[in-house]
């Protein structure tokens, strides 16, 4: 089985707010961190975090400041702003509540019949 | 992440660039990541490929990112533009809610000056700029001779010339017309009750299709309606119908008892639109209540009746409508039975724009009256310039402050002209709510004979107009001590330590000489509402060749029917000398008489007579003003009469009598005296007994041509008004006359008993009506003036209370201090009227036409303008000069 993921709708949005969290970053330092902390398990074609960024930023999830990088470059690094927090803590939220009930019916053992019946 | 580096704070030095920020982002990725996979390995070609296409759509993200740096861009502009002018408005309102006084008098002001803009802006829309209230109305015209001095019957056409310029013209549509020689309360509506009063009029049958008045409920007449022996007929004006029928929606059908002379029952067919008012465009200062058709059959031998409309064909120009008028003129017969009447409307059917002939008259009047309301905006303007630059002098260091802190000097100009449009927002406010309720107050002044009063409302063209004027004027008071408060040395002025010290004598002359533009408007306006006073006062002293106080006037119903014209005038003697002797019976009453027609109304002509024994070259003799009236009618009316008045034994039987006035005796026996002379009327003969004074006809102010009187139990009058002169104030005897009039004839209206001196006062109504508004105007003027001289003196006195305290010290008196400072007011004041004077001479010529026996360069009215002006800045110096005449030398030199 092919362990690279597709990414669910909106998903994105959530890890990029998430790679945030520890400290500014700069597009590229955000798709490693992504494709490190899920073990290369998911796929990101790199490109498409672009759009995403600027989508947040735009939407005062996230805000820009030019600065150097590592390999002293000019970068652009993204921040979370107080918004962009607030929201992160609610798509875990969500994320936690929905994975719990999905893991729930997957892990469930056959009902009694008349249980069904009720 | 790494600080910042130096360069990258001048990287937007020239403006945000987001292309090229979306342009080095991706960069860096592709860089880094190239970098990356030859750390791993890769060859940099390779390598560089391999980030490519693990990177994935490099253009169409490059779109998108440069789209959202531009929607960035945007707002970020917009949100720095708003926050701004959002902070400088929060700053106004503060400011202002501190300075609270300045705010009120400020708005209080432009309310008043505003409020009269737009209150004058929507007369002048109404009657000047808008169309008149038919469709296609400039294609609608008024067909009348040129203007001539006698009166209404020179002003109309005949049925048979009517019939033949209508199918003879080539660049009309149609014609109509209607009859001119209506009066008020014509007819008699009986439904329960006593008969009420109504004014009724006959038009052609086609008249409110060539108008273009569609019914709002009904039909119109139909052609056969119009036809001698058509169905009896009716048309409701809409306020009639809403008045006396209480809006009935079912009233068209229904049978109504109106009448004249002869009752009879009429089919309502219709109602008018409420937006059709005959009188606010034909006849300013009456209304009409009910329509019907006029059978122009029956009319071909009354001579000249009805007024003439007609409406052009599409594009054909009132130039092209005259020439084709004068082409048929000559084959046109006042009546066709009489072939020497053929060409006697040559050079009398004159088109003219109908809007011209409603509100032609009025056009200059109205333009001074525009002018006038211009002038007090230009006052305020400059009051509130003068007030802004005082305040901003007294926050000199205030500015100075901000200035210092790095504010441009527009955005100090930007400050002061929000200030100004502000307070000038908040003034039009007020001022559109003052000029709806004066308008409001002036459209139901039924009585005053001004055309499409009725029509009048603030409309999308005074709301734009009054955008305008809001700009225009805060512009004005902001823009100037924007400028002055922008050009100071803020250095200079934070060094000083007095408050607002160093804005120096440019300061002071700038003041002085708005203040001096201040008088010098003030003074115009002044002039001319002197000069419109002084001719108003003219015309009220016009010999009206009757005395309308303590008289009254009431409309008399009588029946004279009789199958022959002796009996008849018999039976009317009868009725008449009854009326008049239980009248004058009454306690109070002085004298009463009868007459068909009472002066300043409608009026009426019949032929020429000549006098006898004379010859005059055809067209030389006049055709006299007639009026039939009964003994008495003259002592009732106050007119003098030489020789003898009619009396109840000048009947058929007895010698044919007339009474003249003077003009036409000086026609026909100049340098005789008339009394007892032949007037011949064809065979004839009419015995002059008596010469009366001229009464004015058409109007107070113009002379009136010749007037002859018969006597009502000899000719058969066209009416009856009876004229009652009492001791007592008029409006007392309404009840009692009425009471007599009913007990003789029960079928008497309760018609409107009329004191004479309403008859004038509606004559002179729009001469008052402006009158009164330019002084209105100009009073406002001059008070702004004097706030404005007050304001200057008084803030120059405070400026100089160190200087005041140092000459005191030294020796001068309270006397002379104060002294200077009322001639330091008057040397403004006098250099305001000789500019105000000299422009009021220069542009006399644009108000000469508007006077009444007054000079334009009118010495009195100058001379008593010219002194309010210096009182008013006398009074307005003066409370400053007291002050600084109570200047403590010592307490004045301890300051600072």
């Amino acid at each position: 089985m092919d362990t690279k993921l597709e990414f669910l709708r909106g998903t994105l949005d959530v890890l990029i707010l998430k790679a945030l969290v520890w400290g500014p970053l700069h597009g590229y330092a955000i798709t490693s961190l992504i494709r490190g902390h899920s073990d290369n398990a998911l796929l990101l074609e790199e490109g498409t975090l672009y759009p995403a960024l600027w989508r947040l930023q735009s939407k005062g999830l996230l805000a820009a400041e030019w600065g150097l990088s590592e390999n002293n470059r000019k970068a652009k690094f993204y921040r979370l702003t107080s918004e962009g927090r607030r929201q992160l803590y609610q798509e875990i939220k969500i994320w936690e509540a929905y994975a719990t009930a999905v893991a729930k019916v997957l892990s469930a053992k056959e009902p009694s019949l008349s249980e069904v019946a009720k | 992440m790494i600080p910042t580096p130096m360069w990258r704070r001048y990287a937007r030095f020239f403006g945000a660039d987001p292309a090229a920020d979306v342009e080095d982002e991706l960069r860096f990725h592709l860089e880094t990541k190239t970098e990356e996979l030859i750390a791993q390995g890769w060859q940099p070609d390779e390598a560089r490929k391999e980030a490519e296409r693990q990177f994935g759509d490099l253009s169409t993200i490059r779109k998108v990112g440069r789209a959202f740096g531009q929607k960035d861009e945007k707002r970020k502009h917009s949100r720095d533009y708003w926050s701004d002018a959002r902070q400088d408005l929060r700053y106004t309102f503060r400011i202002l809610l501190r300075d609270r006084g300045f705010a009120v008098i400020s708005v209080f002001i432009l309310a008043l000056a505003i409020g009269a803009n737009i209150a004058v802006f929507s007369v002048v829309n109404s009657l000047l700029l808008r169309p008149l209230p038919f469709p296609e109305s400039d294609r609608l015209v008024w067909i009348a001779p040129p203007p001539s001095e006698c009166g209404l019957s020179c002003a109309t056409y005949s049925a048979d010339a009517y019939d033949e310029f209508r199918a003879g013209n080539r660049t009309f549509q149609d014609v109509t017309g209607y009859f001119a020689f209506s009066t008020a309360d014509n007819l008699r509506l009986r439904g329960h009750g006593d008969p009420i009063p109504v004014t009724g009029l006959d038009v052609i049958g086609n008249f409110f299709q060539v108008l273009g008045v569609q019914p709002a409920m009904g039909r119109l007449f139909t052609a056969d309606e119009g036809r001698n022996g058509g169905r009896p007929v009716v048309l409701l004006s809409n306020a009639f119908w809403r008045r006396q029928f209480a809006a009935d929606s079912n009233i068209v059908g229904k049978a109504i008892s109106l009448s004249g002379q002869a009752g009879e029952l009429v089919t309502v067919v219709g109602v008018l639109p409420a937006s059709f008012d005959f009188g606010a465009v034909f006849a300013p200062g009456t209304k009409v209540d009910v329509f019907t058709p006029l059978y122009l059959d029956q009319a071909r031998n009354w001579g000249n009746i009805v007024t003439l409309v007609g409406r052009l064909k599409p594009h054909v120009t009132i130039a092209q409508a005259l020439d084709d008028a004068n082409r048929i003129a000559p084959d046109i017969y006042f009546n066709v039975k009489y072939p020497e009447t053929k060409g006697r409307y040559k050079g009398n059917l004159i088109p003219v724009a109908l809007k011209d002939h409603v509100t032609g008259a009025l056009r200059r009047s109205l333009i001074i009256l525009w002018s006038a309301v211009g002038l007090i905006l230009l006052i305020a303007g400059v009051n509130l310039s003068n007030l802004m630059l005082a305040r901003s002098a007294a926050r000199a260091k205030e500015f100075a402050i901000r200035g210092a802190l790095g504010a441009s000097r527009s955005r100090v100009v930007r400050q002061l002209l929000i200030e100004s449009l502000v307070l000038s927002s908040a003034g039009a406010v007020l001022g559109v709510a003052l000029a709806a309720t004066l308008l409001k107050w002036l459209s139901h002044q039924g009585s005053l004979a001004l055309p499409l009063l009725s029509t009048l409302q603030i409309d999308s063209h005074a709301a734009g107009w009054t955008v305008l004027i809001v700009t225009f004027t805060a512009l004005l008071f902001g823009f100037l001590p924007g400028l002055r408060m922008s050009r100071i040395n803020h250095q200079e002025v934070l060094k000083d330590s007095g408050q607002g010290a160093g804005l120096g004598r440019t300061h002071d002359r700038l003041r002085s000489i708005l203040v001096v533009s201040e008088i010098a408007l003030a003074c115009v306006l002044l002039i001319t509402a002197g000069l419109l006073l002084r001719s108003f006062l003219k015309v009220l002293d016009v010999d009206l060749g009757f005395r309308p106080d303590s008289a009254a006037s009431i409309k008399l119903d009588y029946e004279d029917s009789a199958p022959t014209s002796e009996a008849a005038a018999a039976k009317r003697g009868a009725i008449f000398q009854q009326v008049i002797a239980q009248i004058s019976a009454l306690p109070g009453v002085e004298a009463a008489g009868i007459a068909d027609y009472l002066p300043l109304g409608p009026n009426r002509q019949w032929d020429e007579p000549a006098p006898q024994g004379k010859t005059f070259a055809p067209g030389t003799l006049p055709a006299p003003l007639v009026y039939v009236v009964s003994p008495g009618f003259f002592r009732a009316m106050g007119i003098q009469l030489q020789g003898r008045d009619f009396t109840w034994a000048d009947n058929l039987q007895s010698q044919r009598v007339v009474l003249i006035n003077q003009s036409a005796a000086r026609v026909y026996w100049p340098g005789e005296s008339a009394v007892g002379k032949i007037l011949m009327r064809g065979n004839e003969a009419d015995h002059v007994i008596g010469v009366v004074d001229d009464v004015r006809e058409e109007n107070v102010e113009s002379a009136t041509g010749s007037q002859i009187y018969y006597p009502a139990t000899q000719q058969n009058p066209a009416g009856a008004q009876l004229v009652i002169r009492t001791s007592l104030p008029p409006a007392s005897l309404a009840t009692s006359v009425l009471h007599i009039l009913r007990a003789l004839n029960p079928r008497q209206p309760a018609a409107e008993f009329r004191p004479l001196r309403t008859i004038v006062d509606r004559a002179v109504s729009p001469r008052r009506f402006f009158m009164m508004l330019v002084g209105a105007f100009a009073s406002l003027g001059i008070l702004l003036a004097a706030l404005g001289i007050y304001g200057v003196i008084s803030y120059s006195v405070t400026q100089k209370t160190q200087e005041i305290g140092v000459r005191m010290a030294l020796g001068a008196s309270s006397g002379r201090v104060q002294r200077d400072v009322i001639l330091n007011t008057l040397r403004l004041a006098a250099i305001g009227i000789l500019v105000g004077t000299s422009v009021s001479i220069a542009s006399s010529h644009l108000i000469a036409s508007l006077l009444f026996g007054t000079s334009p360069w009118d010495m009195a009215t100058y001379t008593a303008m010219m002194s309010a002006i210096i009182a008013v800045a006398l009074m307005s110096g003066y409370l400053p000069a007291r002050r600084a005449s109570r200047v403590d030398p010592l307490a004045a030199l301890r300051v600072q």
